[in-house]
C-alpha cells in the first residue's frame, strides 16, 4: 500500500473506532434519559417512541453510528477487507473505555478480561479470509 | 436478567439473521458495477422487490429497537461486548443458510468470543 493510502486508511480506522463506540454510548447515556420501557399498549408504545426519538443524544448517537457507517463503507472502497476488519476488535475495549469515563459506568476485573478476550477473539475471526466458498481466494 | 438476556438476543440474532437476509437479498441482485445515478436507481427499484431485503430489513430494525431498549436499563459496557456473539451467530448462519465455509481459525476467534462474553456477563459488579 503507498504511503498516502497508508496514512488515509489508518486516519479512517482511527475516526472508524472512535465513532462506532461513541455511538453506542450515545444511544446509551440517552436511552437512560428516557428511562425504562413498558409496552403495555399502542399508546404507550407510541408514547415512548416519540420520547427516543425527541431525545438530543439519540440522534447524536445515530449521527455518530451512520458517520462510523459511511467511513466504513469509504474505506473499503480502497482498503483491503481484512486489513480493516480486524480494527473493528478495539471498538470494543473503546466500548468499554468510554463507557467508564464517560457514562461513569463500573467495570469489574473479570469483565475487563472479558473484554480483552473479545477483543482477540474478534481480531482472530476478523483476520482470516472473508471468501471461502470458492474461487481464487479460497481457503 | 431474563429480560435483559432476552432483548441481547433479539439484538444479535435479529441483527445477524437481518444480514444474512440482505446479503442473499443483494447477491440475489447481482454485483453493482456502474454507479451512474440512473442505475442506482435501476438497483434500488430491483432491490426493493426482493423479499429477502424486505425481511432483512425488518429484522435489523427489530434489533435496533431491541437495542434501545436494553440500554434503557442495562450498561453500554455490558451490551455492546455481549453484541459481538454476532460473530458466532453470522458464522453458523453462514455455513448452515449460505452454505460458506467456516476455517479453523475462525472458528478458534468465535471460541475465545464466547469465552469473553461469558465473563463480561458472570463479572457483573
Amino acid at each position: 500500500m503507498k504511503s498516502h493510502l497508508r496514512v488515509k486508511t489508518y486516519f479512517a480506522i482511527l475516526l472508524m473506532i472512535i465513532f462506532g463506540p461513541l455511538g453506542n454510548v450515545m444511544l446509551g447515556k440517552g436511552m437512560k434519559r428516557v428511562g425504562e420501557i413498558s409496552v403495555h399498549s399502542p399508546a404507550q408504545i407510541f408514547h415512548t417512541l416519540v420520547t427516543i426519538f425527541s431525545t438530543t443524544e439519540i440522534w447524536i448517537g445515530i449521527t455518530f453510528l451512520i458517520t462510523f457507517f459511511l467511513t466504513y463503507m469509504l474505506v473499503l472502497s480502497w482498503a483491503d477487507y481484512t486489513f480493516v476488519q480486524p480494527s473493528s476488535s478495539v471498538s470494543y475495549g473503546m466500548v468499554a473505555l468510554l463507557s467508564h469515563f464517560l457514562l461513569r459506568e463500573a467495570i469489574t476485573p473479570l469483565r475487563w478480561l472479558g473484554v480483552l478476550v473479545i477483543c482477540l477473539g474478534v481480531f482472530i475471526v476478523s483476520w482470516t479470509p472473508p471468501r471461502t466458498t470458492g474461487g481464487p481466494n479460497a481457503a | 436478567m431474563p429480560r435483559e438476556i432476552v432483548l441481547l438476543f433479539f439484538v444479535v440474532c435479529a441483527g445477524t439473521m437481518g444480514e444474512l437476509c440482505i446479503s442473499r437479498g443483494m447477491k440475489m441482485v447481482g454485483e453493482v458495477r456502474n454507479f451512474s445515478p440512473r442505475n442506482l436507481l435501476y438497483v434500488i427499484l430491483q432491490v426493493i422487490r426482493v423479499k429477502w431485503i424486505w425481511l432483512g430489513f425488518s429484522l435489523e430494525a427489530t434489533a435496533f429497537f431491541s437495542l434501545l431498549w436494553v440500554l434503557s436499563f442495562a450498561n453500554v459496557s455490558e451490551v455492546v461486548p455481549v453484541t459481538s456473539m454476532s460473530y458466532a451467530v453470522g458464522a453458523l448462519g453462514g455455513k448452515l443458510f449460505l452454505r460458506e465455509r467456516v476455517t479453523r481459525e475462525r472458528w478458534t476467534g468465535i471460541l475465545l468470543v464466547t469465552v469473553g462474553v461469558i465473563l463480561v456477563l458472570i463479572g457483573r459488579s
